[in-house]
């Protein structure tokens, strides 16, 4: 196992989107180890991505602990996760091991539906809210060449942007509305 | 750190921070916003220049656009940012006193603002005022809801939220 260096701002290639993994091999697994400790040895981090240690494939890392809103999954490790459906909004602040010393005011999905697969290839579809729903939706923009500061509504207030952002690849008002 | 104030119009941002950088100012951290009529700005400046220097640069931008200018000469790095953990909404009728009442509680407990916006609104003749604070605080939710028991008797609605910042 070992760290792996982060990508940070402005490094281009935090923009580049990652590509479906198709090999659910040992290397995918000693990968998503490294991943994982690559989270654990940075700032209290409840995510990742592989995009942000320079690995453009679709795979994240989350682990909200259940004591944290209600009914959480804990530690997971999604293979190209994809949101399939979208519920409600919420502002909520957020930070990134890829932008250091930075945090903003984003507004995500409050509830989603996402289909997934496990390190071993097995497909599976859960629910999630709220936090965990956030840092899912967080992790899964890093696959996307996405980063929150794309996002960030305002540092300053509770207000919000009329328009949704549209970006590369993902329609604007995909959000469910 | 620069302070500009003066009526609103557009323009002003483009015009002090071209000024700047022709007088070779590097630009850091920046307030710059609407507060009743008049624009603000507060921001770093770095650069070789003394006060002096720079008041002059800034002048004939200063003049044209009706700009009052403020230098004061502070050290400054690259800051680590505290995050905030607590906001605090608060409303009611505009009276005087309410900002400070609300924020003696706060600093009672610790509170360390990092942030402070507010706004007066409504109609005229019943002004409203909005207020929101983000900032650092060691105590419990409880503790500074609390806390604010006695303004709220008094007619302010007050509400305190903790602010959980994902990081990933």
């Amino acid at each position: 196992m070992a760290v792996l260096p982060l990508l940070t701002v402005p490094d281009a290639r935090l923009g580049q989107v990652s590509e479906p993994v198709v090999d659910f091999d040992a290397d995918l697994r000693r990968f998503a180890a490294d991943l994982e400790e690559t989270r654990l040895a940075g700032p209290a981090a409840v995510g990742i991505a592989a995009p942000q240690v320079g690995r453009f494939q679709r795979l994240i890392i989350i682990d909200v602990p259940p004591k944290k809103g209600g009914a959480t999954h804990g530690h997971l490790v999604l293979v190209n996760p994809e949101i399939v459906h979208w519920e409600g909004w919420e502002m909520g602040r957020e930070g990134c091991l890829s932008v250091p010393d930075y945090t903003g005011n984003v507004i995500r999905a409050t509830r989603l539906r996402l289909q997934a697969q496990t390190l071993d290839g097995t497909a599976r579809e859960l629910e999630m809210e709220g936090f965990e729903a956030r840092v899912a939706q967080h992790e899964i923009d890093h696959l996307d060449g996405l980063l929150f500061v794309d996002r960030v509504v305002s540092r300053r207030t509770d207000l919000f942007r009329r328009k949704v952002y549209r970006s590369r690849g993902r329609p604007a008002g995909s959000d469910g509305h | 750190m620069l302070t500009l104030v003066g009526e609103d119009r557009p323009g002003i941002v483009a015009a002090v921070t071209r000024a700047l950088y022709d007088a070779g100012c590097n630009l850091g951290e920046a307030s710059m916003i609407r507060l009743g009529g008049n624009f603000t700005i507060m921001l770093m400046v770095n650069g070789g220049q003394p006060g002096a220097r720079l008041e002059e640069a800034l002048a004939p931008v200063a003049a044209d656009l009706g700009l009052r200018c403020h230098i004061d000469p502070i050290p400054g790095a690259l800051d680590r940012h505290p995050v905030p953990n607590i906001q605090v909404r608060v409303m009611g009728a505009d009276r005087a006193g309410i900002v400070a009442e609300v924020t003696e509680v706060l600093a009672a407990t610790g509170f360390n603002i990092l942030e402070l916006d507010s706004s007066v609104c409504g109609e005229p003749g019943r002004p409203l005022y909005i207020m929101n604070i983000l900032g650092c605080s060691g105590e419990a939710l409880e503790v500074l809801d609390e806390a604010m028991a006695g303004l709220r008797a008094r007619g302010v609605s007050i509400d305190i939220a903790p602010i959980e910042t994902m990081i990933g």
